[in-house]
């Protein structure tokens, strides 16, 4: 009797904690999904309220007129021009540098390597995609002071530094969706492929990576946001507040990330906070639409494949 | 089928390879030198480059409790959404929450640092005193900007999981909610353990919210509202000593720390991502 009774209440108890196990869940539910869309709707709206009046010419190019701000390289000192060209450049030189090795990396490992070199290296690969990018950023420095002891006695950190340390930051994220887009084309295109007597490398080359061409553009769209948005990398590796339009290779630029930064830091009055906030909008609004476009294309693949 | 390799495919493996190892064996090398060099002097408390007292314990500290704190917070916050999205949550407000997290991924971390500076640290100034650059301000920037990480790699095993065993759960009378609690997420739990890691190397590997956030002064991590410095602060900040001597090789010694522990969370996901292959 007394066992049944125990059996009873303890299946009662379990019962209620159940039950408390569920309500807790949902509380935690609804509570989180309002933080997270409370305490992100109201960073990005601020971000707009206060930017958007700031967004127009004047933003980017002060008082100097902007045709010869772009074409004469008249200097301007109260824009984000500067930075911003100085991103611009500064993804399109890590591109340079990535583009080629990361996306061949991804195809050597979907296609042509033997299947243990290739878990090893991707697994080394996977491994520096975690490194943290401030990490990237000390080793740029590092590899500056080596090499004014050893062979180039006045380098300095550079623009070209800095897209070299970004490029090896995006590489991972590069191969691997390059070699995931191979991967996850349908087998019958080989197939069909090798039916009709193409070569290894003809399927490779002629179906396989123009099949998933989008696939590998969205990967790099993402690769260039990540590199437009980082700024511990560039700290280290020779971004400055003020040096105008970037000179050269071998010299120091501005960049958006770390106007913000420094504006956060060390603004002097209204219109430099202004200025900033009107240089944040325009890097989310840059980072935002090469996501939505690497989206874009990571989606048209998905769907041409399922045949809808 | 037995044609060659392109060459260049093969040269930009190897090239790959060839950066990326250089990287970890030049940290690794920098650290050990480092440790080498001045290893006691930097493994002490107190951070006084004046005095000649090079402690970086305090940011040791500092980076452990930052990232375990927001990494609290994030995950519960990341759970709730999943939760939300894939159980209680309505279909329009449920897929709206999906669209905001990857939205969400795309928010540079200095926009976030830069509106939080104007928009939580006066708040915190004024709930709780202080400069309102602290602890507390850090962790819940910090946290925000995690959770769609850790969201988003959850969400991937849970929808799984949800597809295919909504059918039998429905026919058994088990409702949405009740199937995602009982079924699906008991199912997930070894993604959710690997969400957390995924987390924890982003919170710690994170250089921007502790430098704009946390104040920067090099203490223990006390109270909530005090400020401390974390190990990837230091890094940014620190560039200005002089080439050479303790305080450069604590720069040294802290990008190993940090490397350590985000190849550490990396090859602990791997492992526990491998037990679930078999």
């Amino acid at each position: 009797m007394i066992k049944l009774l125990t059996k009873i209440t303890k299946e009662k108890r379990t019962r209620s904690t159940l039950r408390i196990k569920f309500y807790a869940l949902k509380a935690l539910a609804f509570a989180s999904a309002a933080v997270v869309a409370g305490g992100c709707g109201a960073l990005i709206f601020f971000i707009f309220q206060q930017g958007f009046q700031t967004l127009d010419v004047r933003l980017f190019f002060g008082d100097t007129p902007p045709l010869e701000a772009i074409f004469h390289a008249a200097p301007v000192w109260e824009g984000i021009w500067p930075a911003f060209a100085g991103t611009f450049c500064l993804v399109a030189l890590t591109m340079l540098m990535a583009l080629v090795p990361g996306i061949g990396c991804g195809l050597f490992l979907a296609r042509y390597s033997e299947s243990g070199l290739a878990r090893t290296l991707s697994s080394g690969i996977e491994l520096l995609a975690s490194v943290p990018s401030i990490v990237m950023g000390l080793f740029g420095f590092v590899l500056i002071i080596a090499l004014r002891r050893t062979i180039a006695p006045d380098a300095t950190t550079s623009i070209a530094l800095a897209a070299f340390c970004l490029a090896l930051l995006v590489m991972p994220a590069l191969v691997v969706t390059t070699r995931a887009s191979i991967e996850s084309l349908p087998p019958m295109l080989e197939i069909t492929g090798a039916s009709l007597g193409f070569s290894h490398n003809a399927i490779m080359l002629r179906l396989l990576v123009p099949a998933a061409a989008r696939g590998i553009l969205g990967g790099v769209m993402l690769a260039m946001g990540r590199a437009a948005e980082d700024t511990a990398v560039i700290m280290l590796t020779g971004v400055v507040v003020n040096s105008g339009l970037p000179a050269g290779l071998a010299s120091k630029f501005e960049a958006l990330p770390f106007l913000i930064y420094y504006t956060a830091a060390q603004y002097a009055d209204e219109s430099e906070l202004l200025r900033g906030f009107g240089a944040s909008l325009v890097l989310l609004m840059l980072s935002a639409a090469l996501m939505g476009a690497a989206w874009l294309c990571q989606r048209g693949m998905e769907r041409r494949f399922r045949g809808n | 089928m037995n044609d060659k390799k392109p060459l260049w495919l093969s040269a930009s493996a190897l090239y790959v390879t060839a950066l990326l190892s250089t990287v970890f064996v030049f940290i690794i090398f920098c650290a050990a030198e480092g440790l080498f060099m001045s290893g006691p002097t930097l493994f002490s408390s107190v951070w006084a480059p004046d005095s000649q007292q090079f402690g970086i314990l305090p940011m040791v500290a500092a980076t452990l409790a930052l990232s375990f704190s927001s990494l609290i917070i994030g995950w519960l916050l990341a759970l709730g959404c999943l939760c939300y999205i894939h159980g209680f949550g309505g279909k329009t407000s449920a897929s709206l929450l999906s669209a905001l997290l990857r939205i969400m991924t795309a928010i540079p971390t200095v926009v976030f640092g830069f509106a939080s500076v104007f928009l939580l640290v006066p708040l915190i100034r004024d709930a709780f005193g202080g400069s309102g650059f602290s602890w507390l301000t850090a962790t819940l920037v910090l946290s925000l900007l995690i959770t769609p990480t850790m969201a988003i790699a959850m969400e991937g095993a849970a929808a799984q999981t949800a597809a295919e065993t909504s059918l039998t759960a429905a026919a058994l009378g088990l409702s949405k909610a009740e199937n995602f609690v009982w079924v699906v997420l008991p199912a997930s739990r070894k993604w959710l353990r690997g969400a957390a890691l995924l987390g924890f190397g982003r919170a710690a590997g994170d250089t921007m919210i502790p430098t704009m956030l946390a104040g920067n002064a090099v203490q223990y991590p006390g109270s909530p509202i005090e400020s401390f410095r974390t190990l990837t602060a230091h890094i940014g900040l620190a560039l200005s000593s002089d080439v050479g001597g303790t305080a450069y090789y604590s720069l040294f010694v802290a990008g190993g720390i940090l490397l350590a522990l985000s190849a550490g969370a990396n090859l602990l996901l791997r492992s526990l991502r491998g037990d679930g292959e078999e």
